[in-house]
């Protein structure tokens, strides 16, 4: 076995690529189910964009807290979220991870340190202040990361969470989720400066570029500001550059993009893809090894369809319940 | 000429036809246009659902697709109201209100008499609401009590084709700020609408039918609950009075107390939670104003108070039911005092 030449060992790696082949392996289910009806409101797939969830994640633990998007379900399942209960969710069923009342955009496990996916662009970013601040008042060294778009990175509440976690110098990292398009709007036009990274400089933070295809790239950004975080040094912001393979929503028929834009990435931007290459060309781990991984993934994802299609819905008792801790 | 469309196509043309009347009328909002700065087709989306498909062909540059900064291009837009134009801005999903309201409700409401009768704002914010649609909690609120409780707001909720041209084009045209409330689930309705342009003024309420026993009113999609109610009742012999408040602030007091001077019941139905919302503000008002006509207590069928949950099992329920608005009006024609206390 040829010399491991990755800043992870072959456990990690193995367990890395396991959780992209997850989250593209969901995806691509709900596509198909999505199109065949089965699937209830709206959905947005992470499909493409696996590194980046991944590659962040891979550096926290349950006590770290992150704050989620629309395209919340690669973020989910890199934190740790149970994929059966994510499924059963987005199917509306009273096993679902927030029981059948949250759906896609509203995702959440609180005990695995994942504060929702969000219906609402760019709210995730005082929250996660919010988190970051009370790690710091309880001393336990928590990081807190929000996840936000290269359109959300234009609302309000992120520039002002900016200012916030640098003013307050809180444990937080503010990853920009750069895919080049909001909806069907381009980045380019949409954002005014040319670099995030300048933007965080007015900020009086570090940032961060980084090729959000490459897994190698973000685990090692990340890794070095999410340690500067949590050791006290402030906020910082990583901008992956990254492409989605699926519309905006599923319905979308993306005529905006260019002519053969989509083929294109999918052919050379594919994150599993150049991930799979880097490890076998290294002779770290064998094409077998990560085909025995597809195999697991993809029975566990057919899995969670069928007990998500099997499970209970939720009662009428359920409409009523939980909207306040005591009334 | 008129000819059966959708009250998405109804709106798309009372935007047409503003834009083509008045040329200070601009339209902006999220993807309204879609592909902007991309390379692929122009007017790639016309909205999320596409609303205003096809617009910016026909009016270019007056159309303008925004970044995702509600409270900067909302802002914007009623800047611009207060200074000559008369921006349409649409706000995809109302809930979004959330981020920019202060805009609306602090701004755009308050000028006029701020400042002394000296300002006109002349905006429309125009976006989805109601539930239905399977969107969860954050995409599918009836948030109308919200804004008709602030002075200065104008409200409108139409329940279909017809009025939603004729009350877009009163909103483009009113010189105050509008809510101009578009339920999602009524999108896909058709009606006739005349192809010429038409104005329906505010604060008058439609009446879809006529009936002597029993008064219901409501707005946007349980309009078509209420009507089902209606014909369900008329089977057993009770004819209800449907009506259709279309516009929330100003609001048609006369046709409601009216209505209930004549039938002695009432039951109101709303989309909204029900603490504070139009079922009450209506009961409040026919209690003070009507009290000697009715015969029975007043009936509200309300959507819970809870969020609005995604499971489509729940979200059935939670949308007021054509057989719980005709529950409503069998308790008020039941003896008095029969009817049970309904939580809140
Ligand atoms: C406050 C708010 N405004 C608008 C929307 C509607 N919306 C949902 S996703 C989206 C585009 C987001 O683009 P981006 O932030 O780049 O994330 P991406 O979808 O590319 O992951 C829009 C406009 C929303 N959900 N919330
Ligand atoms: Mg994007």
């Amino acid at each position: 076995m040829a010399q491991n030449p990755f800043p992870l060992g072959k456990d990690e790696l193995l367990k890395a690529y396991r959780t992209m082949r997850t989250i593209r392996e969901f995806e691509e289910r709900l596509h198909v189910d999505f199109a065949k009806g089965d699937i209830p409101g709206f959905v947005h797939l992470y499909a493409g964009e696996e590194a980046c969830a991944t590659g962040i994640m891979m550096h926290l633990n349950d006590n770290d807290r992150i704050a989620s998007t629309h395209r919340g379900h690669g973020h989910c399942i890199a934190k740790g979220v149970d994929v059966h209960a994510m499924m059963a969710e987005i199917y509306g069923r009273s096993t679902g991870a927030c029981r059948g009342k949250g759906g896609s955009m509203h995702i959440a496990d609180l005990s695995k340190g994942m504060m929702g996916a969000n219906g609402i662009l760019g709210a995730g970013a005082p929250l996660i202040c919010g988190a970051a601040l009370a790690a710091k008042v309880r001393g336990d060294r928590g990081v807190g990361i929000t996840f936000v778009g290269d359109g959300a990175s234009n609302q309000g509440t992120f520039l002002e969470s900016l200012n916030l976690a640098a003013v307050w110098n809180l444990p937080v990292v503010f990853v920009v989720e750069n895919n080049g398009y909001a909806e069907s709007t381009a980045m380019e036009w949409a954002v005014s400066c040319d670099s995030y990274v300048d933007r965080a400089t007015g900020f009086g933070m570090p940032g961060v570029t980084v090729d959000g295809t490459d897994f190698f790239a973000v685990y090692e950004a990340a890794g070095e500001i999410i340690r500067r975080a949590r050791d006290g040094g402030g906020p910082a912001l990583l901008e992956c550059n990254m492409v989605r393979f699926y519309g905006h929503f599923e319905g979308d028929a993306q005529t905006y993009r260019a002519k053969g834009e989509l083929e294109a990435i999918r052919a050379s931007r594919d994150c599993l893809t150049i991930l799979s290459e880097r490890v076998i060309e290294a002779g770290v781990i064998g094409r077998d090894e990560l085909q025995a991984i597809d195999r697991e993934v993809n029975a566990l994802i057919e899995d969670a369809t069928r007990a998500a299609k099997a499970a209970p819905l939720p009662t009428p008792d359920d409409l009523l319940r939980d909207v306040y801790v005591a009334y | 000429m008129s000819r059966k469309i959708s009250m998405k196509q109804a709106i798309n043309e009372a935007l047409d036809l503003e834009m083509r009347r008045d040329p200070t009328v601009i339209v902006m909002g999220e993807d309204i246009v879609g592909g902007t700065g991309a390379q692929g087709e122009d007017d790639a989306w016309g909205g999320v659902l596409g609303v205003t498909k096809g617009l910016y062909a026909k009016h270019g540059d007056r159309l303008m697709d925004t970044p995702l900064s509600e409270s900067a291009y909302i802002g914007a837009a009623v800047g611009a109201a207060a200074c000559g134009l008369r921006p349409v801005a649409e706000l995809m999903f109302l809930d979004f209100m959330g981020v920019c309201f202060d805009q609306i409700f602090n701004q755009a409401a308050k000028f006029r008499y701020m400042f002394g009768g000296k300002a006109e704002t002349p905006v429309v914010i125009r976006g989805m609401v109601g539930a239905g649609f399977r969107a969860a909690a954050q995409h599918s609120q009836m948030l109308t009590p919200l804004f008709t409780h602030i002075p200065g707001l104008k409200v409108v909720c139409p329940s279909n084709a017809y009025d939603a041209k004729g009350l877009l084009i009163q909103s483009i045209r009113d010189n105050d700020p509008v809510i101009f409330c578009e339920h999602k689930n009524l999108y896909g309705l058709e009606c006739e609408v005349p192809a010429e342009s038409y104005a329906i003024p505010f604060g008058e309420a439609n009446v879809l039918r006529d009936g002597d026993d029993v008064t219901i009113v409501s707005y946007g999609l349980t309009v078509h609950r209420a009507m089902e109610a209606a014909a369900a009742l008329a089977k057993d012999g009770t004819e209800a009075e449907v009506i259709d408040l279309r516009t929330l602030s100003p609001i048609d007091w006369d046709t409601i107390v009216e209505s209930v001077e004549r039938t002695g019941r009432l039951v109101v139905v709303d989309e909204a939670h029900p603490r504070c919302n139009l079922a009450t503000d209506i009961a409040a008002f026919v209690g003070q104003n009507a009290f000697g006509a009715l015969k029975a207590g007043i009936q509200m069928v309300t959507a819970p108070h809870t969020p609005v949950p995604f499971a489509p099992s729940l979200e059935d329920l939670y949308v007021p039911s054509a057989d719980s608005i005709a529950s409503a009006v069998k308790r008020t024609l039941s003896p008095k005092g029969a009817s049970p206390r309904i939580a809140a």
